[in-house]
């Protein structure tokens, strides 16, 4: 895209996993509470305590592994990643280094539902969480000091770090998208960005076309921790024009951390590379291998749901477009919503259309999401029904969803409040016909002399007279009748 | 006879028996503690009144409920590296000073539900770093049986505290020979179990791959009897060991048949002459009752040392970073926190355990760690393998438990290379992870000697009838005197 340079993106991504108990110890992995409340002697770092191994954890750490086609190793250990830093009690933090939980995967890149290309899972490792410092001041640098809150202290993490396979930032935000959208499904994590149960680290290097040495050699440039995909995307897109122009002017890519201010959409450094922490991985000692078996994981694999892609080829063959099943299956609520509905109504290409836009709108409006919608699947499903039967017009019902929004009533109930439901009646829509041609003779003379739009003022006067209830094609086939009629006379 | 001269055995016996309750005996032994302590300095805590406390609860219970406990009404120290929510744990060094654990270490919890009545903290090298309790931050600990000496460590509180009578049974750590060097040159007897045999958890760790947690005594019967109380799977110990541990029989051992093994590696230049000739003693004795005993190899002995000073401090600098002075403990004050870490250890720790945080710092460093740790693990694979080869061969292996007597204070601690040396003997089980225990072999010029066994992993119940025989041929018949008795 530019040129003179590639841009080369990794990816790093950690993922909280929403297990009942922390990853060593059995205290409460759940966000929220009291300060230093779920803690113990373990996840304290107290002398002496030792850590047992979750196997909850483990579970949830294969599934994203397979769910992410990569291979589990019936062999992994974990090892102790060491420095000081007091929201890490026990100075080491227990990770997989050199032979992490699973390797090889995949994460598809899709453009309008289209796969138009494969990111590289290199790896994913099981490790534990460090805690909390909330400084006491504006800024660290005129901070009092810190208060250290350790309930995240041990709370698992898996940590899912793509290859250099990334070529923009948009590619980068794709990518995003996918992984969290293929790991929502598993229900192992709330993958929450703001909330700090999914993180990323974006690094960042561009390649001169005339480079020859390796990736790993290029001065590269990490992003730490941006709270949502969108700033990853913004990071990103800075970072790629200041390493730019930095070449353009001659200058030298530092290799180095940077943060990411989302007032300014700008990257600053935090700390050069160079004087990089040394962390003297080494095995565990504590805890022994994490050997699973083959049938352990197979056990795992039988219970994955489907991967999305799957689930978009499904709508696809149930009639919904590439476009919009990517949008349906990119939120596994909005899923989970259509797949309900479509139980309950058969006409899915019907169903689609109304999720898709009036309850869209309504759920937009109002800021909500499908986790909590107003309107059940069942009851747009009976106001379909509605509009199939004849009971209600497309017009109508829409309004009547707007109600039911509002009153969380029925379809049926809405329709009686408001006293809505279709005429289709032919002598009650004749009566009010007859009566309309007969107090505006010169518009009916209009229309015989050729006047088209005389046709809709007569339409509209019906419909006013039935306060719009009155089935519109059948108010239009027996205006012409009678106006043929009177044309006659 | 006096509380304090019984062993646990028969002390349990009495107080099921309703023969002495655990109070009048608890009371023997305190007083006897409290005259002797300022001789021998074995204790870093003593809580009589607590003892008294346990006592008393004990003899108010049940006669089925007291039934039920092995070890009612019997006093155990423990040594000071074990939580104890009733006592402070230091592990003898500054930066724990006061501190309280909210937790019982597994091995403190089943001495309580087997009712023994725990009377104190012992002394101990500094975080379980050295072998003659030297490098404690708080006091000397004396040898019973030559006050000028040291009792050897890094259990050298509670080894002497069970040769000078003040507690029947007692337990220590032994990383690399901490139980059964103090225990040779106490004249008692002390097994280390194999790797994972006794829970870990709550004991302070010095290097968690080699530490394991056993008993001190003067009887092997005491030691079995100890040993069965704290084995055992616990779910709070990743590396604890499912199995079930085999009661320790009861039955004499069969001398002959019996393959004992001698490693002519240990028999080298370094082994003083007074051990070198007990050894050849005990040989002579043990053929005379038709054991066949035979030169083994155990080839990598020579490395075992180096392996075991690059493994232990290794782990040892990674477990001690948890000491930041951030939590708990002590910490120093300094203008940020880099300052505060920096003079909370600078202050916190003693010399030898910073010297061994270095080390193993440096072991693990980027472009070290291949040279050093990793190398080392590679060894001790080997000496692993050296000690099945050698243990498909014979049942049993004798050794010297260390090259000489117990040495003067101040000999060793001034050369810390010197010190690392008299480890030669016992390293090799903790980085084998198999069970050795250390007998008393008789007295030297007044001096206790002991001999080590060595049996395969797991194989603690022959291990320990096999002391026992020896304990009847070899039997200890006197004990240090001290306060004016005999």
């Amino acid at each position: 895209m530019n040129s003179g340079y590639d841009v080369i993106i990794g990816l790093e991504v950690h993922v909280e996993l929403k297990t009942q108990s922390k990853l060593f110890c059995s205290c409460s992995a759940s966000f929220g509470a009291e300060p230093n409340t779920h803690t113990c002697p373990v996840c304290l770092g107290m002398p002496g305590v030792l850590p047992v191994l979750n196997e909850e954890a483990v579970a949830y750490a294969v599934k994203a592994a397979l769910a992410l086609r990569c291979t589990v190793h019936p062999f992994s250990k974990f090892d102790r990643k060491q420095y000081f830093y007091p929201d890490l009690p026990k100075a080491y933090q227990i990770s997989q280094y050199d032979q992490p939980l699973a390797e090889y995967g995949a994460v598809p890149i899709i453009v309008d539902g289209h796969v138009v290309k494969e990111v590289t899972v290199r790896r994913i490792h099981m490790e534990e969480d460090a805690g909390k410092l909330n400084h006491l001041g504006i800024r660290l640098g005129d901070a009092k000091g810190s208060l250290v809150d350790l309930n995240r202290a041990g709370v698992p993490l898996i940590e899912i770090v793509s290859e250099p396979d990334m070529r923009s930032a948009d590619e980068a935000r794709l990518y995003l998208t996918e992984l969290r959208n293929v790991l929502s499904y598993l229900d192992i994590s709330d993958l929450r960005m703001e909330e700090g149960s999914m993180r990323c680290d974006a690094n960042v290097s561009l390649r001169p076309h005339d480079y020859v040495g390796s990736l790993e050699d290029l001065p590269r440039v990490e992003i730490k921790n941006v709270n949502s995909i969108r700033n990853v995307q913004r990071g990103i897109e800075y970072e790629v024009a200041r390493q730019a122009e930095l070449l353009a002017r001659g200058e030298r890519i530092v290799k180095e951390t940077r943060g990411f201010d989302d007032q300014n959409g700008r990257t600053y450094s935090q700390r050069s590379k160079e004087e990089a922490n040394d962390y003297r991985y080494f095995p565990e000692p504590d805890l022994p291998p994490l050997v699973l078996t083959q049938e352990a994981i197979e056990r795992v694999a039988r219970s994955l749901p489907p991967a999305p892609t799957v689930l978009r080829e499904e709508l696809q063959q149930a009639g919904v477009t590439a476009k919009e099943a990517e949008i349906i299956v990119g939120d596994r609520a909005l899923w989970e919503y259509w797949r309900e509905a479509t139980t309950h109504y058969e006409d899915k290409r019907q169903v689609t259309n109304w999720i898709l836009s009036d309850l869209s709108r309504l759920l937009n409006a109002h800021g909500d999401t499908w986790l909590t919608p107003r309107v059940t699947p069942a009851a747009l499903a009976d106001l379909l029904r509605l509009i199939a039967n004849g009971t209600l017009s497309g017009r109508m019902a829409k309004e009547v969803l707007d109600r039911m929004y509002e009153s969380g009533a029925t379809a049926a109930q809405t329709v009686e409040a408001m006293g809505v439901s279709q005429i289709t009646d032919h002598g009650a829509i004749q009566a009010v016909v007859q009566q309309v041609v007969a107090d505006n003779p010169h518009v009916v003379q209009d229309y015989l002399n050729g006047k088209e739009k005389a046709l809709g003022f007569l339409v509209g006067q019906v419909m006013k007279q039935t306060k719009g209830q009155a089935k519109p094609d059948m108010v239009n086939a027996i205006l012409k009748g009678v106006i043929a009629d009177y044309a006659k006379t | 006879m006096r509380a304090y001269d019984m062993t646990a055995t028969e002390i349990s016996q009495r107080v099921h028996r309703k023969e002495m309750s655990a109070t009048e005996c608890v009371r023997e032994v305190a007083d006897r503690i409290t005259a002797l302590e300022p001789l021998v300095g074995a204790f870093l805590h003593l809580d009589v009144q607590g003892a008294l406390n346990q006592a008393r609860a004990i003899d108010a219970l049940s006669d089925d409920e007291r039934q039920q406990m092995p070890l009612a009404g019997v006093p155990v120290a423990v040594k000071d590296n074990m939580t104890t929510m009733d006592m402070p744990t230091t592990a003898a060094s500054k930066i724990l000073e006061g501190f309280m654990a909210p937790y019982n270490a597994t091995v403190v919890n089943r001495l309580k539900a087997a009712g023994a009545i725990i009377v104190g903290k012992t002394n101990m090298d500094e975080f379980a770093m050295g072998s003659s309790t030297e490098h404690s931050a708080y006091q000397l600990t004396h040898n019973p049986w030559d006050l000028s000496r040291v009792p050897g460590g890094s259990s050298g509180g509670s080894a002497a505290a069970v040769a000078a009578r003040m507690v029947p049974i007692a337990l220590g750590s032994d990383t690399g020979g901490s139980i059964r060097q103090p225990a040779s040159y106490c004249g008692v007897t002390g097994l280390k179990p194999s790797y994972g045999r006794v829970s870990r958890y709550g004991l302070i760790a010095y290097a968690s791959s080699l530490d394991q947690i056993g008993p001190l005594a003067r009887s092997v019967d005491d030691v079995a009897l100890l040993y069965d109380i704290i084995a055992g799977y616990d779910p709070l110990d990743a590396t604890s060991i499912r199995a079930e541990t085999a009661r320790v029989s009861e039955g004499p051992v069969d001398w002959k048949g019996l393959r004992v093994g001698v490693p002519k590696e240990y028999l080298s230049a370094d082994l003083g002459g007074v051990v070198a000739q007990r050894l050849q003693d005990v040989i002579t004795q043990l053929e005379a009752q038709g054991a066949s005993v035979l030169e083994v190899s155990l080839p990598h002995t020579a490395y075992a040392i180096a392996t075991y000073y690059l493994i232990a401090p290794a782990e040892a600098s990674s477990n001690l970073s948890r000491f930041d002075g951030v939590r708990y403990g002590y910490r120093a004050s300094g203008a940020d926190l880099l300052e505060m870490y920096e003079n909370t250890r600078a202050q916190g720790f003693g010399p030898e355990v910073k010297r061994r945080i270095l080390l193993g710092t440096h072991a693990l460093s980027a472009g070290y760690y291949d040279a050093y740790y990793l190398k080392a693990q590679k060894v001790r694979t080997l000496i692993r393998q050296d000690f099945e080869q050698a243990f498909a061969l014979v049942d049993v292996i004798l050794t010297p438990t260390t090259p000489d007597v117990a040495f003067r204070f101040g000999e060793k601690s001034s050369d810390p290379l010197q010190m690392y040396l008299s480890d030669v003997y016992t390293v090799t089980a903790n980085l084998a992870g198999i069970p050795a225990i250390s007998t008393p072999a008789g007295l030297a010029d007044g001096l206790p000697v002991g001999i080590q066994w060595l049996g395969p992993v797991m194989g603690e119940d022959r291990l320990l009838q096999v002391a026992r025989g020896f304990e009847e041929l070899w039997p200890s018949s006197t004990w240090p005197g001290l306060g004016g008795e005999a």
